[in-house]
């Protein structure tokens, strides 16, 4: 079958992405929810997630959510990433979020 | 008090791929194009609005909003409120006329909350988009996907929402149409006007300054925002959530992303305003009903996902 196996290693669940398909659209096709789904254009910086193997293309991202140093380490967003090979990913903490989330609790 | 703010003019917008941007706010929401400048901005506007332009679209590497731009009545009434502003104890920043092509001078200030905003009292008349100012048609022909009416409102999140209430109520003369209070009775969103509109403006509080929630576009009718449901589909644009109704203002409404991931809600309808109108009040106990009235539960992406 065509498509490239993401591994979600926090999780444990995989999924398969077409190519030129990105991680989180696959990831939402399937119906999974293993990485925060925020506005899907790299922008918010809601659905980083840390490459550890494989290949991918990037689209446009936000600097400020995807760093060029955070980027050589696999730190991307995954509604901007392509893979080119199967993946080995996983969550990364939201630091913005959780924050946000205290906030509106209060 | 009124003080001469007349409305929402223009909103700056950051996005990643100008091209992409431009196809997004103009085939899908039904903006116009109306020029471009040599820092590679374009500049569009809804076809009711009668300046030469609203929303202006910057390429930059993080998605966001520059500044919001309200129009004020004359020269005489800048003057003015910038006097009022620095008095007041406000920073203001001079940006001289055609910085924004066809715009006049703009003054420019930072609130407590993050985010920056202008007055200006001269743009480009250019008239309403395809129709004459005599005899006008119900409208015009060749307007594209969702033909959004008018750039409407912004919503921000940042903090320190007083201090910026204070400048916007005491020192611009905007009125507070709705607020969300906590159980200690602490204004944690604010929803001001300086019209006849539940909210030219809104804000909710958030601990990081200067984020971007949305910019907003007025439809005329439900069918119109259904209508513009379908076309997201079609288009596979990011959705956020609706068609859906807020508590809050109570407009009908449908919120989606740009290509940069900058939100955007067209809507339409809602509750109006007088000036002798006491400010409406939610509390935070209802909150997921307050934004959006059918699902009545707080929506983890609408708290947290900005620019
Ligand atoms: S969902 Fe917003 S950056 Fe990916
Ligand atoms: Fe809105």
């Amino acid at each position: 079958m065509a498509g490239f196996q993401v591994f979600n290693r926090t999780t444990g669940d995989d999924f398969i992405c077409q190519e030129g398909q990105s991680v989180l659209k696959a990831m939402e096709q399937r119906g999974l929810k293993c990485v925060p789904v925020g506005c899907r254009g790299g922008g918010c910086g809601f659905c980083k997630i840390r490459v550890l193997e494989g290949h991918f293309e990037c689209g446009k991202m936000s600097k400020r959510h995807a760093p060029p140093e955070a980027v050589e380490k696999g730190e991307v967003l995954a509604c901007r990433i392509y893979p080119l090979t199967d993946l080995v990913i996983e969550c990364v903490p939201l630091p913005e979020a959780a924050l946000a989330k205290q906030t509106t609790n209060r | 008090m009124k003080k001469g703010v007349m409305r929402p003019g223009h909103v700056q917008i950051r996005v990643l791929d100008m091209d992409e941007a431009v196809k997004h706010y103009t085939d899908l929401m039904g903006l116009i194009e109306t020029d471009r400048d040599d820092q590679g901005r374009v500049y569009l506007k809804a076809w009711t609005e009668v300046d030469k332009f609203s929303v202006v679209l910057r390429e930059a590497d993080e998605p966001g909003c520059d500044f919001m731009g309200f129009k004020v009545l004359d020269e005489e009434v800048l003057v003015q409120l910038e006097k009022d502003l620095v008095d007041y104890g406000v920073e203001v920043e001079q940006v001289p006329a055609e910085e924004l092509k066809d715009c006049g001078r703009r003054v420019r200030f930072t609130v407590p909350s993050g985010h920056a905003f202008e007055l200006y009292a001269d743009k480009l008349y250019t008239g309403k988009w395809g129709l004459s100012s005599v005899n006008p048609e119900a409208w015009p022909r060749g307007l594209q996907g969702m033909k959004a009416v008018r750039f409407d409102h912004c919503l921000f999140y940042g903090p320190e929402l007083a201090a910026t209430y204070d400048i916007f109520v005491s020192v611009l003369g905007f009125d507070l149409a709705e607020q969300v209070l906590d159980p200690e009775g602490t204004r944690v969103a604010q929803f001001l006007t300086v019209s006849m509109k539940e909210h030219d403006i809104a804000f909710i509080h958030h601990e990081e300054k200067g984020k971007f929630h949305h910019a907003s576009f007025h439809l005329e009718t439900w069918e119109d925002v259904l209508r513009a449901a379908d076309l997201i589909t079609m288009t596979d644009t990011s959705i956020d959530i609706g068609p859906t109704r807020h508590g809050l203002t109570h407009g009908k409404t449908i919120y989606f992303f740009d290509p940069s991931g900058n939100r955007n809600e067209v809507f339409c309808g809602g509750d109006y305003f007088y000036p002798d109108h006491k400010p409406v009040t939610w509390k935070t106990e209802e909150l997921g009903k307050a934004i959006f009235y059918h699902d009545r539960t707080l929506n983890e992406r609408f708290m947290t996902v900005l620019t």
